[in-house]
């Protein structure tokens, strides 16, 4: 396997099914709000949808390998960290204006607070897994 | 929603998802009664699906109809996937993996009676 990336073998093949779980979380809830009710509060559900692409984009990255799909994969990770981080302490601090949950609502709360823990792992993972040049 | 059924998918999955995790710690890769036990708690959710239009069909009115139907489908891609995903490396991990598709059941089947309820 010269000059690949392995995130998607070993333990790897866990996170990406915990990923997987989450994009599927994300994106129906996203759909659901969207379709139904989008008009309530229109920036809280695309932020929404947005967290359901990262999460989407983040299984799919980590389960090929490649360089480029390991690439993929880091700055997915960040941005769902930053997002985690930003919309948490955004919805912590200003209830008012995050009544409508996001998965990363209270550093995602109603998910056990894995959407907190997950980005660092996968970061972690992806640091195990660096291709070396 | 037949609240009971709900239950009893629930205590099944949860079930199984610990006997994986036990599987696992044992250093098994998965065996044909483990896929079997996932086999059975799929046969359930379809069951569920059935009673679930079913209870629609005659007037039931869930809390947001677009959720419930997202619930009463969405949990029966999970184990599929995960056993696809699970089997194509055969390891450790895999064992883990299906552990973990068990585990998002009991989460979805009993938002899935919220949600029917009004939640």
């Amino acid at each position: 396997m010269a000059g690949k990336t392995a995130t998607a073998t070993g333990p790897g093949r866990v996170l990406v099914a915990v990923y997987g779980i989450f994009a599927l979380a994300a994106t129906s809830r996203a759909g659901v709000q969207i379709a139904t009710k989008f008009h309530e509060a229109p920036l809280a559900y695309i932020l929404s949808a947005f967290a359901a692409v990262v999460y989407v984009l983040a299984t799919i990255a980590l389960a090929r390998g490649g360089l480029r799909w390991w690439r993929v994969a880091v700055v997915a990770c960040s941005v769902e960290f930053l997002g985690v981080l930003t919309i948490g302490t955004l919805s912590v601090f200003d209830r008012a204006a995050f009544p409508h949950a996001t998965v990363w609502s209270v550093y995602g709360e109603g998910y056990l607070f894995i959407p907190l823990v997950l980005p660092v792992i996968g970061l972690y993972w992806l640091r195990r897994t660096a291709p070396r040049s | 929603m037949i609240l009971a059924l709900a239950v009893a998918i629930a205590v099944c999955a949860g079930l199984v998802a610990l006997w994986s995790f036990v599987d696992a710690a044992r250093n098994r890769m998965p065996e044909r009664p483990l896929l079997i036990a996932l086999v059975v708690i799929e046969v359930l959710l379809v069951a569920q699906l059935v009673i679930g239009i079913v209870l629609l069909a005659r007037g039931g009115h869930p809390g947001s109809l677009a959720t419930y139907l997202a619930y009463l489908i969405g949990c029966l891609i999970v184990l599929p996937v995960g056993a696809g995903w699970a089997l194509a490396e055969r390891s450790r991990s895999s064992t883990v993996v299906l552990g973990i598709a068990c585990l998002a059941i009991p989460v979805m089947v009993l938002r899935l009676n919220e949600v029917w309820s009004g939640g």
